[in-house]
């Protein structure tokens, strides 16, 4: 009898243990799946696209003949427009989530810009495309410049820059907080000299997130009307004579990569998948690697934490 | 050296140019500050201004009951139909498509990570996942058109060149670290104290992953499956490149069709006047997909606040 | 009760009826005492009778939370200012009052930068000058010559009793008239312990301290004057021989002896 009751235990341990097994292999086979996904589609871009990427690739502009075409104006474009992303976005974020975390008060209008900035983040990137069409372009009648695409991408990156300050000021220990205002700082000066600076790693690592995801962004930026096909520069931002810079290049057009790209996907000829496809590597390059570089700040950012 | 100097007494602070400029600064900043966060509600207005004010034109030559029961939409033919039903279920079917492939895969995997792996191995997992919701959506776009749909071609048979069935799947890849990262934060957030006693029942660990964990963080799973679910329907560059772009009320998956979001693209990169009713259309179904996603926006919010306020 | 100082005390600061509230909880329930001028003032009690309540309302740090109340005066002497008087503003009371808190919290900065922290809020930026009020805030606190040839390096590389003092000097280098210390050694070792008392020892010869101290032996050995507080009410408040050789009231005798729960 003991025996029997025994060996049905030990059966029922012998039992669960292989259902938890099959359930972590079961895990893992999912997690390989998807990466796997992953390294076909940048296999399958580079076997498509690594060739491609030559100088001549990186100095032309498009072209009807896909062997002599390039993306000069694509990645300038892009950069342009990161550059007024990141110089409108990041302030605003960086505001807006301080406030929320050290000014806001607990009453229904901080409830709202709440439940705003978390919908913000859900609302599709195309609908932020209408609202620049609509507002921007018609609206205050900006036309389809390089400082329009820059503002509806920093609208779109706006919450993720938000939500990331909000976690990087609440995990600031409350006994800094304390210790500034003990030796008498007013609530600006003891965020400005010690609350952004402990935030500081956070926030980058949301602002590099926030722009890697702006790099690849393409629907806004096709609703807004941008050009596909761009065969000159904007005006240099920087100049020879007094005051050296200029700012006539945030009213030219543009185009960018993921455009560019999309463009030769939509294209029947072989030739331009080709391109597509290293102007997709590029992207990715690019994405990824900021996306690395922000998983690193994190992790870095964690040790320091620790000790 | 005595501490007690009189250079600060309480009037001389009072009236201390230092400290006045100080606050003036301090409540300047309050002032700014607070106006970055309003900034995020104008915007939310403004968009359901632009949406609504721009899609007036169309509104008042389209009937609101046409445009919802309609089963054509041929705005730019001489004879123009305007219902939005073949755009919509073009929508549902990629989305539900790219659910039914997130799903059960999510779920899988955020158990996994959150009940199996240890910390260590789950710390370099993660950041993983983060990479694949890195990659452009473009990107996605041409891996499903050039690699994915003619590989599909040899399993599936009558599978069309543009299609439903192979951008939602890529969808729901897509969508996967992002349900991941959500459910998971959710089922780390279910108290040890609930899986001890499951275990002290003699459960295994799937079992109590499965009758403990997941009912404990079911509001919050959920809300990640609704976020989600918005995601998929607001996706656009996948379906605009790989599901083609004609507008098709179709039961069949294999055939192309087009999205909301694959219209407005279309039609963006097309010329519209402004203020023509062909303009005015991409801003109706806009509305209409904004409608969709604010549902589920919303509501995935409260879920995942009611979650974080029983733990 | 408070008994009658013997000698020539000069008035520093002084509670009178202090009322205090975390929401609807009342923390203080009336206090009075006095504060003499560059002596100790211990306040000693059981754990959750208000004294770190107490302590907090000399320099409003309280006022960083929501929902709290005062009722009552702290009023500073010879200046005639209530401290806890919602008119007056915060920032104002802590360029008066330094604190040091249990932990020490030095900021993430530079030895320097922390200790001229206090300073740069007043505006003072001359070079000369902070280093002046620097290297006296350290001297003050004995740390000067433990760090002089490290000033640019991080606070968090020293040890937790030098951090501590750090703490100390950071809050002395704006000459405060008032010093609170809030169980300033309880997260130390003994020897560093017994270096901060000798400071406190050192320091009262310029500035009035008030410290919060649950080390009974402590209070005896560093403190002039003793507070003793239960529930929220000063029980009694007196010269520190007093208090604990011929306590007037029964609590007071319980706790110092050590028979109270
Ligand atoms: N932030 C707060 N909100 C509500 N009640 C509080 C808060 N801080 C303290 N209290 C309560 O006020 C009372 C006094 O607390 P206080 O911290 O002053 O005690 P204390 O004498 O310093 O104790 P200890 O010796 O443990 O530090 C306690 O009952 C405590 O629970
Ligand atoms: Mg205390």
């Amino acid at each position: 009898m003991a025996d029997a009751l025994h060996t049905s235990e030990a059966r029922i341990v012998a039992a669960s243990r292989v259902q938890d097994m099959v359930f972590a292999v079961l895990g893992i086979t999912v997690l390989l799946m998807a990466m796997a996904v992953l390294a076909t589609l940048v296999a399958d871009l580079m076997s498509d696209g690594l060739a491609r990427i030559d100088q001549q690739f990186l100095t032309s502009f498009p072209s009807r003949r896909p062997e002599s075409a390039g993306i000069l104006s694509a990645w300038v474009g892009t950069t342009l427009i990161m550059l007024v992303t990141a110089f409108l976005a990041i302030p605003l974020g960086v505001g807006a989530g301080i406030y929320l975390e050290e000014y806001a008060p607990k009453h229904w209008m901080t409830d709202v810009i709440e439940i705003n900035v978390s919908n913000l983040a859900g609302v599709p990137s195309i609908i932020y495309g209408l609202l620049a069409l609509g507002f921007f372009v018609y609206g205050l009648g900006m036309g389809q410049t390089i400082l329009v695409g820059g503002m509806v991408l920093a609208l779109l990156i706006l919450p993720i820059v938000i939500v990331a300050t909000r976690e990087a000021v609440r995990s600031v220990p409350s006994g800094l907080r304390e210790s500034a205002y003990g030796v008498g700082c007013n609530r600006w000066q003891v965020v400005w000299r010690y609350v952004l600076p402990a935030a500081r790693p956070g926030i980058l690592t949301g602002a590099i997130v926030g722009l890697s995801r702006a790099i690849g962004e393409t629907a806004p930026i096709i609703t807004i009307g941008a050009l596909t096909f761009i065969a000159f520069l904007p005006p240099s931002p920087i100049q020879a004579t007094a005051p050296f810079v200029n700012f006539d290049w945030l009213n030219s057009p543009f185009t960018v990569m993921p455009i560019q790209m999309f463009n030769w996907i939509s294209r029947p000829q072989a030739g331009f998948h080709v391109n597509a496809a290293a102007t997709g590597l590029l992207l990715l390059l690019m994405t990824l690697v900021m996306n690395g570089f922000a998983i690193f700040l994190r992790y870095h950012l964690r040790r320091s934490l620790r000790s | 050296m005595t501490a007690q100097s009189d250079d600060l007494t309480f009037e001389a602070l009072r009236s201390s140019t230092v400290l006045r400029r100080g606050r003036i600064l301090a409540r300047t900043m309050s002032v700014v500050l607070f106006a970055c966060a309003v900034i995020s509600v104008l915007i939310t207005t403004a968009i359901i201004w632009v949406l609504v004010s721009e899609s007036w034109v169309f509104f008042r030559q389209v009937p609101l009951l046409t445009f919802l029961t309609d089963t054509q939409w041929t705005p730019v033919f001489t004879n123009a139909r305007y219902g939005v039903l073949p755009l919509l279920t073009a929508t549902l079917w990629a989305a539900g498509i790219a659910m039914a492939v997130a799903t059960p895969l999510g779920l899988v995997l955020s158990v996994y990570l959150s009940e199996f792996a240890r910390p260590r191995f789950r710390e370099i997992l993660k950041p993983i996942l983060e990479l694949l919701a890195a990659v452009p959506t473009v990107v996605f776009g041409y891996f499903a058109l050039i690699f994915l749909t003619p590989l599909a071609k040899q399993f599936i048979p009558g599978l069309s060149g543009f299609n439903l069935l192979v951008p939602g799947f890529v969808m729901g890849i897509m969508i996967l670290p992002y349900v991941v990262s959500i459910s998971e934060d959710a089922m780390r957030a279910v108290p040890m104290s609930l899986r001890e006693g499951a275990f002290a029942l003699g459960m295994s660990r799937w079992r109590t992953a499965f009758s403990v964990v997941i009912p404990g963080a079911f509001s919050g799973v959920t809300a990640a499956y609704l976020l989600a679910f918005s995601r998929a329907v607001g996706e656009t560059m996948v379906v605009a490149i790989a599901a083609g772009q004609n507008p098709n009320l179709t039961s069949d998956p294999r055939e192309g069709a087009a999205t909301i979001t694959a219209y407005i693209v279309q039609m963006s990169l097309g010329d519209l006047p402004h203020g023509s009713l062909a303009y005015a259309t991409i801003f109706a179904t806009g509305l209409v997909l904004f409608a969709i996603t604010l549902a589920f926006n919303v509501l995935g919010f409260f879920l995942r606040r009611r979650f974080r306020e029983a733990y | 009760m408070l008994t009658a100082p013997e000698g020539p005390h000069v008035l520093r600061a002084e509670v009178k009826s202090l009322k205090f509230w975390y929401g609807k909880f009342q923390a203080l329930h009336g206090v009075n005492m006095p504060i003499w001028d560059r002596q100790v003032t211990a306040i000693i009690g059981p754990s959750g009778c208000g004294k770190s309540t107490l302590l907090r309302c000399f320099n409003r740090i309280h006022d960083l939370y929501p929902g709290i109340r005062y009722e009552g005066e702290v009023n500073l002497a010879p200046e005639g200012v209530n401290l806890v008087d919602r008119q007056i503003d915060p920032i104002m009371v802590r360029l008066l009052v330094g604190m040091v808190f249990q932990k020490p919290n030095p900021f993430p900065k530079s030895i320097f930068e922390n200790v001229a922290a206090g300073l740069y809020v007043r505006g003072i930026k001359n070079r000369s000058e902070l280093e002046g009020r620097v290297e006296t805030a350290l001297r003050q606190a004995a740390l000067w010559d433990e760090v002089k040839d490290r000033l640019p390096k991080p606070a968090y590389e020293l040890s937790g009793g030098q951090q501590q003092r750090l703490c100390i000097a950071r809050a002395l280098a704006p000459q405060p008239k008032l010093l609170l210390l809030d169980e300033p050694t309880s997260a130390l070792d003994p020897i560093a312990t017994a270096r901060i008392e000798e400071l406190i020892d050192e320091l009262v010869k310029d500035v009035t301290i008030v410290i919060v101290t649950h080390n009974m032996a402590q209070a005896a050995r560093i403190s002039h004057q003793t507070a003793f507080m239960h529930l929220g009410s000063l029980v009694e408040f007196g010269d520190t021989g007093t208090i604990f050789t011929n306590p007037q009231a029964a609590q007071t005798q319980d706790y110092v002896t050590g028979r109270f729960g």
